[in-house]
């Protein structure tokens, strides 16, 4: 790559300067696009978190940061 | 070499950045007054259709859904009742998806957090519900 890069640039001349400028951009945008993947284990909590409340589920799973001080009432 | 520099120092900000937005994903946005709408009409709900998931007239599909299952097992006069329970359910449940999506956004992933509540509602459900298998049959937990 880099080779190649000094090559482009050694025959081009001046007017290739930016060349890598350019390379460089279009490989941020490469990794940024391909970079985001689905977060499964955070999408489960959230799954988890939302039927708990929506099916009125208080299983024995610690509570966060509710503290003993709630034992029945409604989280929110 | 000089040439190279600028390349690199971008590639090194690529990489730093990704690993900003994975840091950043570590926990889904689920705190928005349209979500927490979308919650409270379900739960209300939710007391309507359980004497459906506990007779096995209505089940768990395994893309999120309700769905009827055994419409032999609702008295007919309750029949209309239930469709239009199953319809704003699952009404409800598409825009849950939706929200929770663009909350993070990322409108693209609505298809995977279907997905996955689609598991974890089966997984949560209690026993004697019946929901969609793979292979399209009815199994009762």
């Amino acid at each position: 790559m880099q080779s190649f890069v000094e090559a482009v640039c050694h025959r081009v001349g001046r007017r290739a300067a930016g060349f890598p400028l350019l390379v460089g951009a279009l490989a941020l945008a490469g990794c940024v696009t391909i970079n985001i993947y689905f977060p499964a284990a955070a999408a489960e909590q959230a799954a988890d978190r939302i039927i708990d409340e929506v099916w009125q589920l208080k299983s024995g799973e610690a509570p966060k940061a509710d503290g003993p001080a709630a034992p029945q009432g409604e989280a929110k | 070499m000089k040439a190279a520099r600028p390349f690199l120092i971008l590639l090194l900000a690529a990489m730093l950045s990704q690993a900003g937005a994975a840091l950043a994903q570590a926990n889904l946005e689920i705190n928005t007054p349209a979500i927490a709408a979308l919650q409270r009409s379900m739960q209300q709900r939710h007391a309507q259709l359980v004497p459906f998931y506990a007779s096995g007239a209505v089940g768990l599909t395994r893309d999120g859904n309700v769905a009827l299952r055994d419409a032999n097992a609702v008295p007919l006069p309750q029949r209309q009742q239930v469709n239009a329970l199953i319809a704003a359910e699952n009404q409800d449940r598409a825009a849950l998806y939706r929200e929770i999506a663009r909350a993070n956004g990322r409108p693209e992933w609505e298809t995977d957090i279907r997905a996955t509540f689609g598991q974890r509602w089966i997984e949560k459900a209690q026993p004697g519900w019946y929901y969609r298998s793979a292979g399209g049959t009815w199994v009762r937990k």
